[in-house]
């Protein structure tokens, strides 16, 4: 079925094009991402059922605000993601590019906060090896160890959503991507929700375990 | 070959359905931070990954499009999140038998 989008261009007559399949095949990358986030929830699900006191002690060390805070940027930038795709089909060029200028810039300021956390972690001694985290019970140290792998796994992975975004920025302004072709758009705003997703499950797991 | 491209582009007349699915992950979210400040015991975690399930769908179904995709996404995303779960439950009995 998904063979049959043939989209007709003016200067090179009949060019094939198959959006459902490169959507796809996103979508298949996106299973891959989902299996290498998964291994380490299943970890993290093991430590936390044989250490369930030393997690909700060291979890209480972490500040929920601006976990919360984190939250609501990336469900922001999600909804931002969409709308710049409802933009340009309704080929309002200038909205959508504005839109996912919006979104390179709340996932800044989540990098920024994410910044902010860290850094302070650090400047009170708690970090993988320190002599502050090694001082502490076996559970606490396997909490930190997962929340600085998770949590930098995932920070990793919105510094490269915001590499897509910006490219997807220079696409749409040079119009590579437009407003009756904009599959590469859809596929880079199906990364961006899938790194909201991951958050999603994230922000519980470690900040609202008191 | 147009029945699934206007599915596809047809749901996408308007800015209004994301905007209510925002507020709606928003306010699932200020729900899941008030229990979080309530004992529920043995609950707590059931209700934040519940809540967290929640939220997942409606990015999944109306932000990522699914609902309006080829049914066949809808039977992959099914198959990856099974083959998760099925890792998990072994790895449970493994541990609460060990």
């Amino acid at each position: 079925m998904s063979q049959n989008e043939h989209t007709l261009n003016d200067s090179h007559g009949h060019v094939h094009r198959d959006d459902v399949g490169a959507r796809m095949g996103m979508w298949l990358f996106l299973f891959t991402e989902l299996l290498l986030f998964g291994g380490m929830f299943l970890v993290y699900a093991v430590y936390r059922f044989q250490y369930p006191d030393q997690f909700h002690l060291a979890a209480t060390e972490l500040n929920t605000g601006i976990g919360a805070l984190n939250t609501i940027i990336l469900l922001t930038s999600s909804l931002t993601v969409v709308l710049s795709i409802t933009a340009l089909q309704k080929k309002n060029k200038l909205l959508s590019v504005l839109l996912l200028v919006i979104t390179i810039l709340l996932a800044l300021f989540f990098m920024a906060n994410k910044y902010v956390e860290w850094s302070t972690k650090i400047a009170h001694g708690i970090y993988p090896g320190s002599e502050v985290l090694l001082a502490k019970q076996n559970g606490e140290i396997l909490f930190f160890g997962l929340y600085y792998v998770m949590t930098g796994l995932h920070a990793l992975h919105i510094i490269i959503g915001v590499i897509i975004l910006a490219f997807m920025v220079v696409f749409i302004l040079k119009d590579v991507i437009t407003h009756d072709n904009y599959v590469k758009l859809e596929n880079g705003g199906l990364y961006w929700h899938l790194v909201d997703l991951i958050w999603i499950f994230l922000f519980p797991l470690f900040y609202l375990i008191q | 070959m147009s029945h699934e491209n206007e599915k596809h582009e047809n749901h996408s007349t308007g800015y209004g359905l994301y905007i209510i699915v925002w507020l709606a992950l928003l306010g699932l979210t200020s729900i899941t931070v008030t229990i979080a400040g309530i004992d529920l015991g043995s609950y707590t975690l059931f209700v934040a990954l519940t809540i967290a399930a929640i939220k997942s769908y409606l990015v999944i179904s109306i932000f990522m499009h699914i609902k309006y995709e080829d049914p066949i996404f809808k039977v992959f995303i099914l198959i990856s999140v099974l083959t998760l779960a099925v890792i998990f439950l072994l790895t449970y009995f493994d541990i609460i038998y060990r």
